[in-house]
């Protein structure tokens, strides 16, 4: 299934906006499924909080680690690769 | 000015329990990092470290001296006593000689375990002495009341920098006539649960190994232990006919004034800059460069930049290497325990290398003494400590 075709369950979706909004110090109604971390603003120690935020708020753990975020398993580049992948770790977690 | 020479140097790290061990494991480019054999590892995603392993602390000292010596009170008296043996520090006016001394933990292990007892367990009390035990300067003060050091005992702590700027201490308090040998180094033992749950939170840390400069690290690995050298007035240590290991030349720090975390290029070369100054030396004397090299992709690239920023075309002929690859990142001793390495330069001519290295990394484009030590006369060496809270600091030393 590619990204296009992957359905989100909104609630997990909304969440994760919601946090990213948090950090980024946005409304959450300004944060899109296409947005990256750089067009939040958000610097390294932002993402580290953010995948903490995450792991509280869902009871999973992320492998995310900030010296090689490519190869943690953890795909960052944009808010929708975000919930796909915590979606999956959810399932495999949960 | 005074100037300021090391008498005497005693370790106990991840590499050995002595220096001669210590030179031993750098030049054969031991790698101590393994598995963390801790209470509750499994609780841990963090589970590799370098340890000081086959220690027993009943070895060491009695059952009295357990009850007030948590483990860096151990790692720094087991130093101490090794280094005050070489210097030979009989006649020394007790009121001239002192102690300063750098951790970033303090007597972690100590307050790991009490808050356990006391949250987790539920038990209500406490023994009487875990305040004078979990301090941290109880090193500094067990160095001083086991070897009689009246003069000026302090401990200082700025994380990843506290043995730098301890020995920078040291150095300023010898220069300035207020003690004539002082006691430095650092001391760390931050291997507990606790103490490993608080740095996995920052997503830093190393999955498999310590891999300075190497295109595929993944981040630290933390390891503990000690070491204390004695820095002594260098007509002092003629006039009693001391053997001079190497000069303390100069010193500097600096601050970044900017994030908390994030290391700064800037900051880092004028630590360097400053030192080379402070100690008379232009950057084409500097043959060695202990790094701090972390082996997190911040600070390895900008200090790569900060040394190419400092030393221009010379950065090149330079070797610099990042002993963490083997002893681990010693947080409040790392300071301490790479000048091992800078010694081992001036003194043996050799170049401890840069261990785990795989793979170049063009933001690392330095001669790392990638694997394997070499042969190489040096007769000025800095050793590099930045920490968070953007705090820097350099040592220079030069062959005695």
């Amino acid at each position: 299934m590619s990204e296009q075709q992957m359905q989100y369950d909104q609630t997990v979706a909304d969440k994760i906006i919601q946090i990213l909004a948090d950090q980024a110090l946005l409304d959450s109604a300004d944060v899109t499924m296409d947005d990256t971390l750089d067009s939040l603003g958000l610097d390294s120690m932002g993402v580290v909080e953010t995948i903490f935020a995450i792991e509280e708020a869902f009871d999973i753990t992320v492998p995310f680690n900030a010296n090689a975020p490519q190869d943690s398993g953890f795909d960052v580049s944009s808010v929708r690769s975000i919930v796909a992948a915590v979606q999956d770790l959810i399932q495999r977690q949960g | 000015m005074r100037r300021v020479v090391i008498t005497g140097a005693g370790t106990i790290n991840p590499l050995g329990a002595s220096v001669a061990a210590t030179f031993d494991a750098m030049r054969a480019g031991t790698c101590a990092i393994g598995p963390l054999d801790i209470r509750d590892v499994d609780r841990l995603q963090v589970r590799i470290g370098a340890q000081v392993r086959d220690y027993d602390e009943a070895d060491h000292f009695t059952r009295q001296q357990l009850t007030l010596y948590d483990r860096f009170t151990q790692f720094a008296l087991i130093a101490g006593a090794q280094a005050v043996t070489q210097a030979g520090l009989v006649g020394v006016d007790p009121d001239r000689a002192g102690v300063v001394l750098g951790t970033s933990g303090g007597g972690l292990n100590t307050l790991d375990d009490n808050y356990r007892a006391v949250y987790e367990d539920r038990r209500d009390r406490v023994h009487p002495f875990i305040v004078p035990r979990l301090m941290a300067n109880a090193a500094a003060s067990h160095l001083s009341m086991t070897h009689g050091l009246r003069g000026p005992v302090t401990t200082v702590s700025t994380a990843c920098a506290s043995s730098n700027h301890a020995m920078g201490q040291a150095l300023a308090t010898i220069r300035g006539g207020q003690a004539d040998v002082m006691l430095t180094g650092g001391a760390e033992a931050m291997l507990c649960f606790g103490g490993i749950k608080a740095w996995e939170g920052l997503r830093v840390m190393a999955r498999d190994t310590c891999r300075p400069f190497s295109a595929d690290r993944t981040g630290m690995v933390q390891g503990e232990g000690a070491a204390v050298f004695v820095f002594e007035d260098r007509d002092h240590a003629l006039a009693r006919g001391a053997t001079i290991m190497a000069e303390v030349a100069g010193f500097a720090a600096t601050s970044d004034a900017g994030d908390i975390v994030s290391p700064s290029q800037d900051g880092a070369a004028r630590a360097m800059r400053g030192a080379m100054a402070d100690a008379g030396l232009t950057p084409a004397q500097v043959g060695y460069i202990n790094a701090h090299g972390t082996g997190t992709a911040a600070n390895d690239r900008t200090e790569c930049a900060a040394v190419h920023e400092v030393f221009g075309e010379h950065a090149r002929d330079l070797l610099i290497s990042s002993t963490k690859s083997m002893h681990g990142h010693l947080i409040g001793a790392a300071g301490a325990v790479e000048l091992l390495a800078c010694l081992m330069a001036l003194t043996e001519g050799v170049i401890a290398p840069t261990v785990n290295h795989r793979a170049a990394d063009p933001d690392c484009d330095l001669d790392i003494v990638a694997n394997t030590a070499r042969r190489a006369e040096v007769s000025a060496v800095l050793s590099n400590a930045f920490a968070f809270g953007g705090l820097n600091a350099v040592v220079a030393l030069t062959r005695a």
